[in-house]
Order: structure tokens, then C-alpha cells, then sequence
């Protein structure tokens, strides 16, 4: 169903997100797009991403222009078919803009969807909870020396549909720094941990990276917990490792240092800049951040490579298994991709890096959005 | 997470701190305050401006010392301390009293590494309020981090807000030299969102607070605020501008200075101190040094007059740098006609 006209608003990328700019256009007044269609680039503090259009029709007005920074929810444009009057787009933008100003409620339902620490088994865990529905809450686990904002383009869209939960790991963003030996198993204790706190007996489990290594770990210590999995370049299918990479993104201690370690994530290094770098760095910063990650770091990527072998739980699985990978990832070769069980869906990605949630989002979370769904009449 | 203010986040880096290791120490006049009057409580002051309110009733009175108004002993006494062992964090109060005390700073604490051919170390922080606009007149309102900046052997530390504040006090406390943290006192009720946990912040390393393509600003401290307030007037009128904060004036973060000009071309200092040899005249060296191939316009100071700090309430806002007096620098600047602006 198309409506007939369709604001374009200021996306909230992640829960920091109050304001973003409008980097470029990349429609003119007067052409068609189509739903999904990546219709403007938003350039925030963290990141510049993709804006999709949520309709079909022609780009008929564009209310913002390039350059101009707008609070979430603005209108930057209007798309409508056809036939609809230049009239009734102002009229449109006139009251669009009546009503905005009217609403004040946002804030307060904002707040809702700011994480909290929860206590689970030994670790105080930082988890922002959202949404509602689907067959099982989505749990999603970042990756090593991430956090939950990792998740901030995925989370919300994924919550149109499902209870959608995100969590730094013992040792990362806001959590407690206390990581047991450091192994994959640990932190796998630990998700259960979280889940048994969260009442949650049954989840669909998302990980990148080491959290891919960590969800396969938690369906071999926990298979009862794992409704389906959903595996973004994830650890533990292969030997090599970026090792110096890594060691790089938990030492650098200065901002240009720290953005050039994070450009090793991704193939357009245009997406990493200062504020990436200076978020990143608030975290390590944080007393016990770096032992942390470094006991991790020896634990899983000793002698640089991976010490864990997860091809066996990988073959074993029972559960609907779905594969992400950037074909040009710096830090964990897509081989790991190969000779995975026919029964995994694969998505290998051209021109994409380690980090494929970010880099190409809207793919991503069209794509898991359909596999949940179908796991979810399979199961 | 929670928002704190500045106060709260210079106390709670200094309990963190002093819970951590047994060896930090609090002296000055009246950081407990109160003591021998009619209400019977011990700390009823907590530093002039409250910001160390609770401390001597945490760690006791051999780790916060209420000490006599006599800046020459206890600011020597900390210098010893360090010296031989602890980590003494002195507080000076108003940053102008240092007159009485400056021998103990400028040529012993700052020197006795050097003099001792390196085998001395002296981990003591002086904490000191600064600034005008808080109608404390001529004694009590001055800006002299430049005073400390010059001596060579102290490191100097000005943050800009509350998350600043308390992770470069924190990195002061465990730096292995005499550190001189000034707090302005107009931004003790000033909040932002500060994590719980104790973190550190780097000395030297300059933090961008905008980034632009037209104009660099360079604004210490307070003036942070108000270069970030000009930055985000000047963007609505198309004029984009990178803020710098340098956040430490020794060691001074040449190179991010250097690149942000590089970029923009253009520069605007912001500095609250008196304008005779203040770090708006160093930086401008710096960048007519090395970056003069940059530079698309004459480089802008704002700063105040060169006379004693005003008591009264209008002429005090006269003499201080504003958000206004910066978005017209800058402006002035761009009106200058270059062969790319068309």
C-alpha cells in the first residue's frame, strides 16, 4: 500500500542521535524512488549513513537542503505520486510542520529506550531493551572491543517487529570490566547469564564478530536458549586473524591513532571520522577497559590467531543459521566463509568490510528481518 | 552514566582517586572548613564553593588537612610530600593568591626532577579557581594559567566542562609531575552526562568540540562553551568552524593546532586571559611560524582588555570575551575578499 504523500523525516541513527545533517541528496525533485531506495546520506556525530525512502513515488519536494543540520524528525522532504497537486504538497509540508511543533511527548519516549544495568550472575551488563513481538526476543552481541552502539542502525529497524535487545559485553562500554579468563566461553556465560535475568528462555541470537564466536558458543553450552542464528563475519571458522589490528584498537590512546585502527573495520574508510574515534576512546578510557579486552585479546587471539574452533558447533546446529560476511574484511578473511553446512543461508557482500551492519544496513536488516520471519514459520 | 556538574565531577574524581590509592592527600584553607565553630559539623564548608564537601568525612583528618591561611607552608609542605612519597592534592583556592606561594612552585616543585637529574619525582596537583564573571574583582578574578604555562617543569590543565574535568583531574593525581588544574568558577553548576566509573583523559592531546571547513577557533576552558555556542550561530549562516580545546596549555597540542589551520585557513583565538603574553599570543606565533602558507586572513584574538579585572557588573561583561564578541571575529575574517570566495 502506497500513501499518496510520504514525509521524509530526520532518521534517528542509534539513541545518541538528536540531530543529524543532511550530507547530500541522492534524488532530484521530479525522479522516482522506489521504497528502499537510499534517497539521502545523513551524516551524523558517529557516522554517515544511507536514509531509505519508507515509500514509493516521486521525489517532489525537497524541504531540506544539502549542508543543513535538522533535529531527528524534521522533514528534509516530500514524496507523493504523480497526480497529487503542488497545492496539497505545501499544504502537506504546512501541516507537517504544525504538527511537529505541537508534539513534545518525544523526549519521554526516548527515555524509555535508554540502557540500563542489569545485573546478571556476577556482571552488571549495560542492555537497551526495545520493541515488541516476534516469535522470540532478538538478542544481538557485539563484537571485540565494541559496545551495543555497534547495533545502532539494526536495533531500531529490527524492533519495527520483534523485542529487540543489545548489551556491551563484560568488559566493554558501560559494563563491568571483570572478564573471567577472557574466553569465549566465559563471556558465553555470561549472555546466559544476562538472558536468565531478562526471564528470556528462548531467543533468535545475532552476533558479529567475536559475539559470533560467542553465540555459537552459547548454542553449544546452551542449546535450549538459541531459536535461530544469525552470524555477521563472525570468529571461530578459521585460523587468521588481523591480530595487529586488533592490538591496535585496544592501545591506540590518541584520536588519530584510534581512527586509523577503526578504518581497519571497514572498506569505505570515509564512514570512520573523529567523533567515531573520540566515542571509541571514551570507552577505553574507562579504568579496567583495556586489561580487559587485553585478557580477552590473549584468551581468543593468542599468538595472532584465533584459539577457538567453532566449525563442529557450526555442523551440529539444529537451528535456522544465516551468514554474513564483507568480502573485503580486514579483520577476519571471508574464507571463513567456505564450506560452511549447505543448510546456512549465506549473504557474502562485495565492496563491504568487517562490519557489514554498518556498511550496508539497509541489505542487512531487510535480509534478517525475512530470516527471522522464516525461522519463525519453520520453527 | 548520569549528568554531574563540574562540582560533582571534581569530587568525585577526587574521592575515586583517593579511595584507589591511600597515598592522595587533600591540604589547603578550609577544604574541610568550619572546624572550631558553632554547628559542630566538621566539614560544614567543603572548600569554599563546596566542591570538596564530604571528604574529610570519608578519608578523615590525616588525608584532608584544613590547613592555616599561609599559601608559603602548605603549598611547600605539598611540594615535600611529593617529594618523598604521597600525592598530595593542594588546593590554592582563588588561583591569584599564588603570589604568596609562587617560590614553592616555580623554583622548587617545578624544578626538582631537572635539578635531581631526573632521579626526583613530584606527583603533587595544585588545584586553583580562576576567571571573571563571578563579580569576585581584581584579587579574585583572574585568568593566570599563562603565569604557569611559562615556567618550564609544570604541566597545565584548563577543562572546558564536567566530563573534561574529571578525567584529566584524574590523569593528574597519577601523573608523576606537579600539575596545575584551574577550574573556573563561573562553571561549577555546569552539567553534563560524566560516566560513573573513574576514566582518564591524556595531557596534550587537543580535543575538537565542532568540526569545520572555514574557520578554526582556538578557545581554552571556559571559552569552550561560548566558541561552541558562535560555531553553532555561525553554521546557520553558513559559516562552518572547527573548535579547538586545547585542554592542556603545557604540554600545548602544537600539531592538531597546526592541522586544524592548515584546513580552515583561518584562526580565532579565545582566550580569557590578560592579552600581554597570554596563550592567544603563543598560539598566534606558533601558526605565523609554521603555518603562515595557511593562513587565507589575519589571525583574530578575542581577549580582554590588558587592565585589573572590573568589580562592577557591566563593565566586568564589557572586559570578557563573549559568544557575540567570537561569531564577529570569525565574521570579520570571512568578509576578507580571497581569490576562492567569489
Amino acid at each position: 500500500m502506497t500513501h499518496a504523500l510520504t514525509a521524509l523525516t530526520m532518521p534517528k541513527f542509534g539513541l545518541a542521535m538528536t540531530e543529524g545533517k543532511l550530507a547530500s541528496w541522492a534524488f532530484s525533485p521530479g525522479d522516482t524512488v522506489k521504497e528502499g531506495d537510499e534517497v539521502a546520506d545523513i551524516e551524523t556525530s558517529k557516522i554517515t549513513s544511507g536514509y531509505e525512502s519508507p515509500a514509493s513515488g516521486i521525489l517532489r519536494k525537497q524541504v531540506a537542503q544539502a549542508g543543513e543540520t535538522l533535529p531527528v524528525g524534521a522533514l528534509l522532504g516530500v514524496v507523493a505520486d504523480a497526480d497529487v497537486s503542488d497545492a496539497d504538497i505545501e499544504a502537506f509540508i504546512a501541516s507537517f510542520k504544525a504538527d511537529t511543533a505541537e508534539e513534545g511527548g518525544e523526549e519521554a519516549e526516548a527515555a524509555n529506550t535508554e540502557p540500563r544495568l542489569i545485573k546478571a550472575g556476577d556482571h552488571n551488563l549495560n542492555v537497551r531493551d526495545v520493541g515488541k513481538g516476534g516469535s522470540a526476543p532478538l538478542l544481538l552481541i557485539h563484537g571485540f572491543g565494541g559496545d551495543l552502539s555497534n547495533w545502532m542502525l539494526n536495533q531500531d529497524v529490527l524492533a519495527r517487529s520483534h523485542r529487540v535487545i543489545t548489551f556491551d559485553l563484560p568488559g566493554h562500554g558501560a559494563s563491568s570490566k571483570d572478564v573471567g579468563d577472557g574466553s569465549v566461553t566465559a563471556l558465553a556465560d555470561a549472555v546466559s547469564e544476562l538472558l536468565k535475568a531478562l526471564n528470556i528462555s528462548s531467543a533468535h541470537v545475532m552476533g558479529h564478530s567475536l559475539g559470533g564466536g560467542i553465540a555459537l558458543a552459547l548454542l553449544r553450552d546452551n542449546p535450549g536458549v538459541v531459536a535461530s542464528l544469525t552470524l555477521v563475519a563472525p570468529a571461530g571458522l578459521g585460523r587468521e586473524v588481523n591480530a595487529p589490528a586488533l592490538k591496535d584498537m585496544v592501545e591506540a590512546d590518541r584520536t588519530r591513532d584510534m581512527q586509523k585502527a577503526l578504518e581497519a573495520l571497514v572498506h569505505d574508510k570515509s564512514l570512520v571520522g573523529r567523533k567515531m574515534a573520540d566515542n571509541v576512546l571514551k570507552v577505553r578510557r574507562l579504568d579496567g577497559a583495556r586489561d580487559a579486552l587485553r585478557t580477552i585479546e590473549a584468551s581468543c587471539f593468542g599468538n595472532g590467531q584465533q584459539s577457538f574452533d567453532m566449525r563442529p558447533v557450526l555442523d551440529a546446529a539444529r537451528v535456522p543459521v544465516t551468514l554474513f560476511w564483507g568480502e573485503e574484511d580486514e579483520i577476519l578473511p571471508v574464507t571463513g566463509a567456505k564450506n560452511v553446512p549447505d543448510s546456512v543461508t549465506k549473504h557474502i557482500m562485495p565492496k563491504i568490510g568487517h562490519m557489514p551492519q554498518l556498511e550496508k544496513t539497509a541489505e542487512l536488516n531487510r535480509l534478517v528481518e525475512a530470516f527471522l520471519e522464516k525461522s519463525h514459520v519453520t520453527a | 552514566m548520569s549528568k554531574k556538574s563540574f562540582r560533582q565531577a571534581i569530587n568525585e574524581a577526587l574521592r575515586q582517586e583517593m579511595r584507589r590509592d591511600p597515598t592522595v592527600v587533600l591540604m589547603g584553607e578550609d577544604v574541610a572548613g568550619g572546624q572550631g565553630g558553632s554547628s559542630g559539623v566538621k566539614d560544614a564548608w567543603g572548600g569554599v564553593l563546596g566542591v570538596t564537601k564530604g571528604l574529610q568525612t570519608e578519608f578523615g583528618e590525616s588525608r584532608v588537612l584544613d590547613t592555616p591561611i599561609s599559601e608559603a607552608s602548605y603549598i611547600g609542605a605539598a611540594a615535600g610530600a611529593a617529594a618523598t612519597g604521597l600525592r598530595p592534592v593542594a588546593e590554592l583556592m582563588f588561583v591569584d593568591f599564588v603570589g604568596c606561594c609562587l617560590d614553592q612552585i616555580m623554583n622548587q616543585a617545578a624544578k626538582f626532577r631537572y635539578m635531581f637529574g631526573g632521579k626526583a619525582r613530584t606527583p603533587l596537583v595544585i588545584r586553583a579557581m580562576y576567571g571573571a564573571g563571578f563579580n569576585a574583582a581584581a584579587q579574585h578574578s583572574q585568568a593566570l594559567y599563562p603565569l604557569f604555562t611559562h615556567i618550564p617543569g609544570l604541566k597545565v590543565v584548563v577543562p572546558s566542562s564536567p566530563y573534561e574535568a574529571k578525567g584529566l583531574l584524574i590523569e593528574a593525581i597519577r601523573d608523576d609531575d606537579p600539575v596545575i588544574f584551574l577550574e573556573n568558577k563561573v562553571m561549577y553548576d555546569d552539567e553534563e552526562e560524566v560516566p560513573d566509573e573513574a576514566y582518564t583523559i591524556p595531557f596534550g592531546e587537543a580535543n575538537l568540540t565542532r568540526e569545520g571547513n572555514d574557520v578554526t577557533i582556538v578557545a581554552i576552558g571556559r571559552m569552550v562553551g561560548m566558541a561552541n555556542e558562535a560555531a553553532d550561530r555561525l553554521a546557520k549562516q553558513g559559516i562552518s568552524c572547527t573548535v579547538l580545546d586545547p585542554r592542556t596549555t603545557s604540554p600545548l597540542d602544537e600539531q592538531t593546532i597546526l592541522e586544524c589551520v592548515e584546513d580552515t585557513g583561518r584562526l580565532v583565538i579565545v582566550d580569557e586571559s590578560s592579552p600581554r603574553c597570554n596563550m592567544a599570543c603563543d598560539i598566534s606565533a606558533l601558526v605565523a611560524e609554521q603555518a603562515f602558507g595557511a593562513l587565507k586572513a589575519p589571525i583574530r584574538r578575542v581577549v580582554p582588555p590588558h587592565t585589573p579585572v572590573p568589580f562592577s557588573t557591566p563593565l566586568e561583561k564589557l572586559y570578557m570575551p563573549s559568544a557575540e564578541k567570537i561569531e564577529a571575529a570569525v565574521k570579520s575574517i570571512m568578509m576578507q575578499k580571497t581569490p576562492e570566495v567569489a
